[in-house]
């Protein structure tokens, strides 16, 4: 299955980067707080680490950690308009239950 | 699902908890939010797409407008719609210009704040301002989808601390929290990344709708410190538009028109400025309300002429600042072009001709003092590890106690921190060997005034007649806010020093009271220094004047003498008596040591014979001719 990012996000991600100046890619990952037990994160990446997976996905890197990558696989990385807001939003199959907002996740 | 933003690498926070920092750009004529975005700094927009919101508001009957809404309501309703709020911040009725009509119902209280009469009531600047501020924060929140933990507000450089502080209240009314106010050069200065050097001078040309903004800043160890600031208060991007009203009513040969008419070439007049930043040429035609047509076509090149001695105008400012910061043209590293009206080609060559090198002007000039704003509002909440600024201010002057319970300010309030700063003080009397140090806080003139922070004694200064010793008094507050006070007689280099926290135990509200009194008493201090400066300058002469009489009495007759003695009589007695006026007190002191300095003048002259006359003794005539 793999991590994989829609262009649209592929390409904010490399604005981005290029605007930051540095950086090899995008981590993606789960931590284990929040009101339904676990909670994306996105970070820019400048050293990979060493159990880290890689996914090339319309011209961008993602980095993923073993243990985030059991709960994240399959994941779609798209960027969208909300009204007034713009962000990262995940798409995660894995996902059986989220809090209200969305931002916490339980598998 | 909430939408994510990309952190720095280990910097995500908890869910729930973003740490979104905005800067606001709270200008004169137009505001703007911007924030950091996965990294990248943005300007937000509001519901319409627009990102410069007018600062405007208008009270209404039962409704609050502010920005694009209060600017069409501007014409129907200018007694309740007030712009250019910023002019009046922190400013009484006495700072008002009296050339300038407002179409405002003043409270008229002479020696208060200024208060405007509006339909909602009675309104003052800070609230005004928080106002739109309150209207900036609901635009942050739609866009960022929750309430930003920290905002940074910029200022003018020239911004006195009144004014800043009236700004930082404007903002906690909004209920926002004001982690910082920066001044709008630095900030552009850190839009365009300038704070990543180690050091360098710039030069930060702003032009906006009404004022024209000259600072020269200089960066030293990530510090930002304004060296000069001029401009030109009524000088701006609307002088040009009104420069080519003028010229289409000339071209066209138009007068005697209605105010509508007016309104709309007014704002024609605007827009055809900003094409021919664009075209080379631009056709204009407008129809004016008696159905005539005007047809014209106008060139870059005819506005340019037109304009040109606006554009020189804006040229005088920069040398001013030149010559205040004692620079020279070839010593700034980067010139740093602000403000929607340098999109203006002639201003670009103009800029470019008198420094002879192009100016930076890749980010949106609308925008580059928001953006900066926001970058160190981001910085400032912790979302960037190894990017920590130091660009902190005292609150409150620092000083040290002199003769007569006065306060010498050393550090004054609002120097940004670390800072180092030194002033030479001396004995007050012959033989002097100790000099004890009295640190305090404050803006009053009195020690007794002031918040008294800490005393220590420089001791084994080596006797030297009064006013001989040179003692420097350094003070240094370090990034913490640590001061740290060294005492040091220069001769000998003997040295004393002591560690206190200046904020201690203050917090913002006693600040403010204490900034509050300064204000309200400042004529009184005045009155009292003056008294107690009197009172020693008494002191020291009668003091000199008694050891030379006992020196060389001898050299007066009877009748000198007595004068003397008299003069010296009356001055005492003066200043011991307690002052039921100060400044009538202080006159009088004044007159009576004038006098005694008078009545002394032969002595003085006879004491200096006889001490030369010392000297020669004993000395062949080519000796003295050496």
């Amino acid at each position: 299955m793999g991590i994989s990012a829609t262009e649209t996000a592929a390409a904010r991600v490399q604005a981005f980067l290029a605007k930051r100046g540095k950086g090899v890619g995008l981590r993606l990952g789960v931590k284990t707080t929040g009101c339904s037990g676990l909670a994306y994160k996105i970070e820019f990446v400048d050293t990979p680490a060493n159990d880290d997976h890689k996914f090339d996905s319309n011209g961008i890197s993602i980095f993923v950690d073993s243990k985030s990558l059991q709960f994240l696989d399959g994941t779609v990385l798209d960027y969208t308009k909300e009204g007034l807001q713009e962000g990262f939003k995940f798409t995660n199959p894995n996902v059986k239950d989220e809090c209200g907002c969305g931002e916490s996740f339980t598998v | 699902m909430a939408l994510l933003q990309i952190a720095e690498p280990d910097m995500s926070g908890a869910p729930h908890q973003h740490n979104v920092a905005i800067g606001i750009d709270l200008g004169t004529t137009n505001s703007l939010v911007a924030t950091v975005k996965s990294g990248e700094a943005t300007v937000l927009c509001d519901s319409n797409g627009a990102r410069l919101i007018p600062s405007m508001v208008n009270y209404g009957d039962d409704r609050l407008s502010v920005g694009h809404e209060a600017l069409r309501l501007r014409i129907s309703d200018p007694a309740n719609t007030l712009v250019s709020i910023k002019r009046f911040m922190g400013r009484g009725f006495a700072d008002l210009d009296p050339d300038v009509v407002y179409p405002y119902k003043f409270v008229a209280k002479s020696d208060a704040n200024i208060q405007i009469n509006t339909r909602a009531g009675i309104k003052n600047p800070i609230a005004v301002s928080a106002d739109i501020l309150t209207y900036l924060r609901k635009l942050a929140v739609e866009s960022l989808g929750e309430e930003p933990s920290g905002v940074v507000i910029t200022v003018p450089a020239y911004f006195d601390d009144a004014q800043r502080q009236a700004t930082k209240y404007a903002g906690e009314l909004a209920g926002l929290k004001v982690l910082r106010l920066l001044n709008e050069p630095t900030a552009a200065a850190i839009a365009y990344g300038l704070d990543n050097k180690q050091d360098g001078t710039f030069l930060v040309y702003d032009l906006g709708g009404g004022t024209l903004d000259v600072s020269i800043l200089r960066l030293n160890q990530g510090v930002f410190e304004v060296l000069s600031v001029s401009g030109d208060t009524q000088l701006g991007g609307d002088d040009f538009d009104h420069r080519l009203y003028c010229y289409i009513l000339e071209k066209a040969n138009l007068s005697q028109l209605t105010d509508e008419d007016t309104a709309q070439l007014l704002s024609r007049a605007k827009l055809l400025k900003e094409q021919l930043a664009e075209k080379e040429k631009v056709a204009f035609s407008a129809v004016l309300s008696n159905k005539r047509i005007v047809n014209l076509t106008i060139s870059r090149t005819e506005y340019e002429t037109i304009v040109k001695y606006l554009v020189q105008k804006t040229i005088q400012p920069l040398k001013k600042a030149l010559r205040d910061a004692k620079l020279d043209k070839d010593q700034l590293d980067e010139i740093i072009m602000v403000g929607g009206s340098t999109r203006m080609l002639a201003i670009r060559q103009a800029v470019t001709e008198f420094f002879g090198r192009a100016p930076l002007t890749s980010i949106n000039p609308d925008e580059v003092v928001a953006i900066g704003a926001g970058i160190q509002a981001d910085i400032l909440v912790g979302n960037k590890k190894d990017d920590w600024l130091l660009l902190d201010v005292t609150p409150l002057s620092l000083g040290v106690e002199t003769m007569g319970g006065l306060v010498e300010k050393i550090i004054p309030r609002n120097s940004t921190i670390p800072v180092v700063r030194a002033q030479d003080f001396t004995t007050y009397k012959d033989g002097q060997t100790a000099m004890s140090v009295h640190v305090v806080q404050g803006e009053r003139e009195l020690v007794k005034d002031c918040r008294s922070l800490a005393k220590f004694t420089l001791r084994g200064i080596p006797p030297m007649v009064a006013g001989q010793a040179r003692i420097r008094i350094s003070y240094q507050i370090d990034a913490d806010g640590l001061l740290s006070v060294q005492a040091k007689e220069m001769t000998s280099g003997v040295v004393a020093q002591i560690e206190v926290k200046p904020s201690y135990g203050l917090n913002d509200e006693q600040i403010g009271a204490m900034l509050q009194a300064s204000i309200s008493h400042a004529s009184e201090d005045i009155q009292q220094r003056q008294y107690q400066e009197a009172l020693v300058d008494a002191r020291a002469i009668l003091d000199s004047v008694e050891k030379a009489l006992i020196a060389d009495a001898d050299l007066l007759d009877e009748a000198e003498l007595t004068q003397i003695n008299h003069a010296c009589m009356k001055l005492r007695i003066a200043i011991e008596q307690k002052p039921l006026e100060l400044d009538s007190a202080g006159k009088k002191i004044r007159q009576l040591v004038e006098e005694l300095n008078h009545a002394t003048d032969s002595f003085a002259a006879k004491r200096m014979d006889k001490a030369i006359n010392q000297a020669l003794t004993g000395k062949e005539i080519a000796d003295i001719d050496n």
